[in-house]
């Protein structure tokens, strides 16, 4: 950095001590003595101008081999760390969705076992008033101990599955330490290729300053807010609470629609 | 009544399922975008739909504007159920016939009082 700030220092003192030589050259009418002038002004740009496009290529090469993309390196993608992040967060999407699964399977397990227990003691307690309303004959009470008695033993057996459901539901909940710790690493990586980006920036902006390229800002804004097609969606919205243009929950969807007369 | 499900992840598809089974309609179909779930609505005879907005070829808003532009399908009642949150988005599907709008994450409360809620408008 204290290299190329001298660059500049040493560019910006030749074009002042030069333009002022200029000048005074054409005062005098001395036109041979401006023309070289002007080469040399042409000449200091040049070389500024090759200083920042050589800083530009080798910051470039830095990076490619940093992010360690370049194809022509055998098993480039093994290596390559953007592509070990895609395969990480393949593994986060598999496990999410393994998580998911087998939670949904236990409770669907489940579910029927406590329909079954519950309709089958709703079922018991009619015929238990019955009985001590004395409204049952010795034989149908003794049918109905029968049915208390399988109905005790089917109770043992199926919340015991049941306790074993709700554990297994608990331990399926074991992604979220692995993802969690996958999702940081791909994030420090995120932020490691956004600053490497970021120093590209501004080397080849420091060649736009060199070259007198001026860019215009607004038709490069227009152009990627034109790619932004809300009929794509964009997904879950974060900090929804802290926007306006987003609804933050269903009582302001609900609010929203209902303005619009739904 | 059968109800057509489409969602591109097969967990919230799963979900959804379940809700609805337990609000009592056994009968669903499942789709994972709207280029499938188009010929299912067309060819099956489905009472209610519910769509994902942000799917892979066909999304949710432009599965609507097709069912809305078919004659056989535009009185079908269609929920949404989507992460998509932005004020804009909801207005467009509202404006292209949306009957309901669910925003991800939801409660089984919200799904059932969203369906119980379009069907008492579409009887009554």
């Amino acid at each position: 950095m204290e290299h190329q700030d001298s660059n500049e220092v040493d560019l910006e003192s030749t074009l002042k001590s030069n333009a002022r030589q200029l000048v005074d050259s054409l005062e005098q009418g001395n036109f041979g003595e401006a023309v070289q002038l002007i080469n040399e002004l042409n000449k200091a740009r040049d070389r500024g101008l090759y200083l920042e496009v050589g800083k530009l290529t080798r910051e470039l090469h830095n990076a490619i081999v940093n992010f360690q993309l370049d194809p022509r390196v055998p098993h480039a993608k093994e290596v390559s760390q953007i592509a070990d992040a895609t395969e990480r967060l393949n593994y986060v999407v598999t496990m999410t969705e393994r998580a998911a699964n087998r939670t949904m399977d236990l409770v669907e397990q489940s579910a029927p076992l406590v329909n079954d227990l519950s309709s089958e003691a709703d079922l018991l307690a009619e015929d238990w008033g019955r009985f001590m309303r004395r409204e049952m004959s010795a034989e149908a009470f003794r049918e109905l101990a029968k049915r208390i008695e399988l109905f005790l033993a089917r109770s043992q057996r199926d919340t015991g599955k049941l306790s074993g459901h709700l554990n297994d539901i608990l331990l399926a909940q074991d992604y979220q330490d692995l993802t969690g710790q996958v999702i940081k690493r791909v994030t420090q990586l995120v932020t490691e290729v956004e600053s490497n980006l970021l120093k590209l920036v501004l080397m080849a902006s420091q060649v736009d300053r060199f070259a007198g390229i001026d860019h215009d800002h607004e038709e490069l804004r227009a152009e990627q807010n034109k790619e932004k097609n809300p009929s794509r969606g964009e997904g879950p919205q974060i900090h929804a609470d802290k926007r306006d243009d987003v609804a933050s929950n269903q009582d302001d969807v609900d609010d929203l629609l209902s303005s619009l007369g739904f | 009544m059968k109800i057509l499900i489409v969602d591109d992840f097969s967990t919230m598809r799963r979900i959804i399922k379940n809700l609805l089974r337990d609000l009592g309609f056994t009968n669903t179909a499942e789709a994972d975008d709207g280029v499938t779930a188009l010929p299912m609505l067309q060819s099956g005879s489905f009472d209610f739909l519910v769509t994902d907005w942000n799917m892979p070829g066909m999304t949710g808003i432009d599965l609507l504007r097709a069912v809305r532009a078919d004659d056989r399908l535009k009185h079908l009642p269609v929920l949404m159920v989507t992460a998509e949150a932005k004020r804009d988005q909801i207005i467009e599907a509202a404006q292209a016939g949306v009957n309901g709008y669910v925003v991800k994450p939801f409660t089984a409360q919200v799904l059932k009082e969203k369906i119980e809620k379009i069907f008492e408008r579409v009887n009554g």
